[in-house]
């Protein structure tokens, strides 16, 4: 008990080890929550896009494949100074930590950066859902497809469905990575003060957890939105 | 915990040791937390109440007078909205998970005490958008809000309730994640998993559940949300999106909402029929895992609610199968409590009244649940009175009778004080007369067709909705009677003794009400069920026979 003293240990545990299985059991459980919370909108996507598989596909065409490859590569990176950083901070390395967060944030703002140019210009084209939506399936397509003139309507109808979904996903997984760009700004502070070390550290480790998750997440959003079906133009 | 056995100041405990009302809203102290809960949701509870006496005086008189029909399908929105969002979801979780899961585990307090009061203050956020809400002009739309009525036709204040469920939602989901890290890492040496107290187990249950299901009904409810305010379309049939998509949805988690309700009661009624039987519980490992295979297959029975919605016919057979198979578990439960009570000394204090109660109520709400997961009955009772009877038995003959019998056996434990026995045995009578009064003729007139979720009706049902109205009024009594005697009992009732119920739990071992460290000495953890002090003869007979063993040297 004569460890109570010490300000890093709550009260209510009896040891440091005690503490640190806690927390990390936590952000385990959090993650597993966050798992099901995308979890409805994964199932969504499966579902509209089995149903509605070449409208998704020719929709998703239009996607801007370069920018989402760039964006894959940065949080990609970030992902890598994020466990860095971890490292730094079990080592009680401060000054490495600091630069390992500053680089993670640096990296996120440029992911959201990218990601408002791709919005930007889905609001030049009109394939924003909601009153002002429009979308045209490329003359090729139409041709290949032998699209009739009710279909054609029918698949810039369904479009819209797509769009949806995109936004709800990468707007919620964007969502995710502002909410990661506080925390590690908040992170900053007790790192500047040279908090961290081998005993404790479990704020740095489990931020760590969070954002290789939401890096995760894209994996997964990267190739279901801007890959799949993309050979629709061969 | 020896620094504090030296300060230790058997006046001074959880309750009195500080009185500034910022001592209460800003306490990190689990007991207290569970306080701020209790008092919150028997504000809700009241509030939703007060809706099921309109929807019963409506119901009275075959033709509308009392309400217009919107003004119905508002009343029966809110009771529903509040009764399970803000009452039943969090009621033993929050008030007595809260106050006992630490206590059980022999910790000073949960492992996130501050993400313990973010989460009540979370539940409140949610709760106040709820009642806004309701002042300015109620939602129509049930408490699923099924689409596309919630997303394109309902009014704009389905967007405060949306957000309140949404936001209420979180607040379990912390809640659970808490109480499922302090039992895997707060428990006491010597605490294993196997001498766990079954109300525990239940709370474990139903905390994964929590964790697992809530998220996804908040991403529906947020995709509603997206809908109405972004103008996203994922629901929105003219777009080629699909209504019966949010139902599914929506099902996967509210379906095993019932098993968050049901789940901390069964662990509620473990404990109270193993005290008052004075019998070791009967079956242990089954009620345990009985608990968790009830969480885990709740999860895979979803789409019986949506039989008549249109499913392929393999489908709707698959699940009429799985929701079947449900009741294995819970009949596992059932015959384990009352062969636990089979030739023990049963005493009939009040919680035990509420504990037998509930056997026999959960036991009609389970058969029918049966009866409504076969394919043929569902679809002739489906939105029928019959199910409004049926779910009625499972959350309120089931959750409430354990809410209240878990709350009476613990009030001494909580306050330090003793309620009137002689006017909560009265209560608990009423309680049980006036819900077979109010619900069960509603099974008869569900099965002969009266629909739900309408405010008048054909008169040939009349009698029978005047039994149920007349029932409503005697629960009524029923239930504000311990609302009176609980807070009367606070200020006057009989100091409490340490364990007025000569129960085992180590909850019992501690002063009434606790300090605010729980336990003063080192908690020494034994068997929580040795009503017949069977180690307790086995450690003199092991005694004995040292001392046999040594006599025969000398002799």
């Amino acid at each position: 008990m004569s460890t109570h003293a010490d300000s890093a240990l709550a009260h209510h545990f009896e040891s440091f080890e005690q503490q640190r299985t806690a927390a990390s059991l936590g952000m385990w459980l959090f993650l597993a929550q966050e798992l099901m919370f995308f979890g409805g909108l994964f199932t969504c996507y499966l579902i509209y896009r089995s149903l509605n598989s070449l409208d998704f596909a020719i929709a998703s065409s239009e996607l801007d494949i370069t920018l989402g490859g760039i964006n894959t590569a940065v949080l990609i990176t970030s992902s890598l100074t994020m466990a860095l950083g971890v490292k730094a901070a079990q080592l009680a390395k401060k000054n490495q930590l600091i630069g390992y967060l500053l680089a993670t944030i640096l990296l996120a703002c440029c992911f959201l950066v990218i990601k408002y140019f791709e919005y930007a210009a889905k609001f030049e084209h009109h394939t924003v859902p909601g009153q002002h939506f429009e979308f045209h399936v490329p003359p090729d397509l139409i041709e290949k497809f032998e699209l009739g003139p009710e279909r054609l309507v029918q698949m810039e109808k369904r479009a819209e469905i797509f769009f949806s979904v995109y936004f709800a996903m990468t707007g919620l997984h964007g969502l995710h990575v502002l909410i990661g760009i506080g925390i590690a700004i908040w992170l900053l502070f007790p790192a500047s003060r040279g908090k961290f070390n081998m005993d404790y550290h479990a704020p740095v480790e489990n931020f760590g957890l969070y954002w290789h998750f939401v890096d995760l997440v894209w994996i997964f959003l990267f190739p279901l939105l801007y890959l799949l079906g993309r050979n629709i133009h061969a | 915990m020896s620094a504090h056995t030296d300060t230790y100041d058997p006046k001074v405990n959880y309750l009195n040791t500080d009185w500034s009302i910022k001592s209460w809203l800003l306490t990190l102290d689990h007991k207290r937390i569970a306080w701020l809960y209790l008092v919150s949701i028997s504000g809700f509870f009241v509030l939703g109440g007060i809706f099921a006496l309109l929807i019963r005086l409506e119901l009275l008189t075959p033709q509308g007078d009392l309400l217009s029909p919107d003004g119905y399908n508002r009343v029966f929105t809110q009771h529903g909205v509040l009764m399970i969002f803000l009452f039943l979801i969090p009621s033993i979780p929050a008030v007595l998970g809260n106050f006992l899961v630490p206590l059980m585990c022999g910790a000073i307090d949960v492992a996130f005490p501050r993400l313990n009061l973010a989460s009540w203050y979370i539940y409140t956020i949610g709760g106040i958008l709820i009642v806004i809400a309701l002042i300015t002009g109620g939602v129509d739309t049930g408490w699923t809000f099924y689409t596309p009525l919630s997303s394109t036709y309902a009014n704009s204040q389905v967007m405060f309730v949306a957000l309140g469920v949404f936001i209420a939602g979180f607040s379990s989901i912390l809640t659970g994640l808490n109480f499922l890290v302090t039992i895997h890492t707060m428990r006491a040496p010597g605490l294993t998993w196997g001498r766990l107290p079954l109300f525990l187990w239940g709370t474990y249950a139903t905390s994964l559940i929590n964790v697992l299901g809530t998220p996804v009904v908040a991403i529906t409810i947020g995709l509603v949300g997206a809908e109405r305010t972004l103008g996203l379309g994922i629901f929105d049939p003219a777009l080629g999106g699909d209504p019966v998509l949010f139902q599914h949805l929506f099902w996967f988690y509210s379906h095993p909402a019932v098993y968050i309700m049901i789940l901390p009661a069964f662990g509620v009624i473990s404990e109270l029929i193993s005290a008052f039987s004075r019998k070791r519980v009967f079956g242990y490992s089954f009620i345990a895992a009985s608990s968790v295979g009830i969480a885990v297959l709740g999860f895979i029975v979803w789409a019986h609610h949506l039989f008549t919605t249109g499913m392929s016919v393999y489908a709707a057979t698959v699940f009429s199968a799985l929701t079947m198979l449900i009741a294995v578990p819970t009949a596992v439960k059932m015959i384990n409590w009352t062969t636990t009570m089979y030739q023990g000394a049963v005493k009939w204090d009040t919680p035990m009244l509420y504990a037998v109660g509930f056997l026999g109520l959960f036991l009609i709400g389970g058969l029918t649940g049966v009866m409504l997961a076969t394919l043929g009955i569902d679809i002739h009772v489906h939105d029928t009175y019959f199910v409004v009877a049926h779910f009625h038995y499972v959350m309120v003959g089931g959750a409430i009778m354990g809410f209240l019998g878990g709350l009476h056996f613990w009030w001494p434990k909580m306050t330090g004080r003793l309620y009137p026995e002689s006017f909560s045995k009265v209560s608990a009578v009423l309680i049980f007369v006036g819900f077979n009064a109010t619900f069960f003729p509603q099974f008869i007139l569900g099965y002969m067709g009266m629909p739900r979720r309408y405010h008048a009706y054909p008169e040939e049902f009349q009698v029978l909705n005047i039994f149920s109205t007349a029932g409503a009024s005697i629960l009524g009594v029923g239930y504000l009677l311990p609302l009176v005697y609980f807070t009367w009992s606070i200020v006057a009732g009989k100091k409490a003794p340490e364990n007025p119920w000569g129960a085992m739990g180590l909850e019992w071992r501690i002063p009434s009400p606790p300090p605010t460290e729980n336990f003063v000495k080192e908690p020494v953890i034994t068997d929580a069920y040795d009503y017949e002090h069977e180690i307790l003869k086995e450690q003199i007979e092991e005694i004995a026979r040292d001392e046999a063993a040594a006599v025969p040297s000398t002799a």
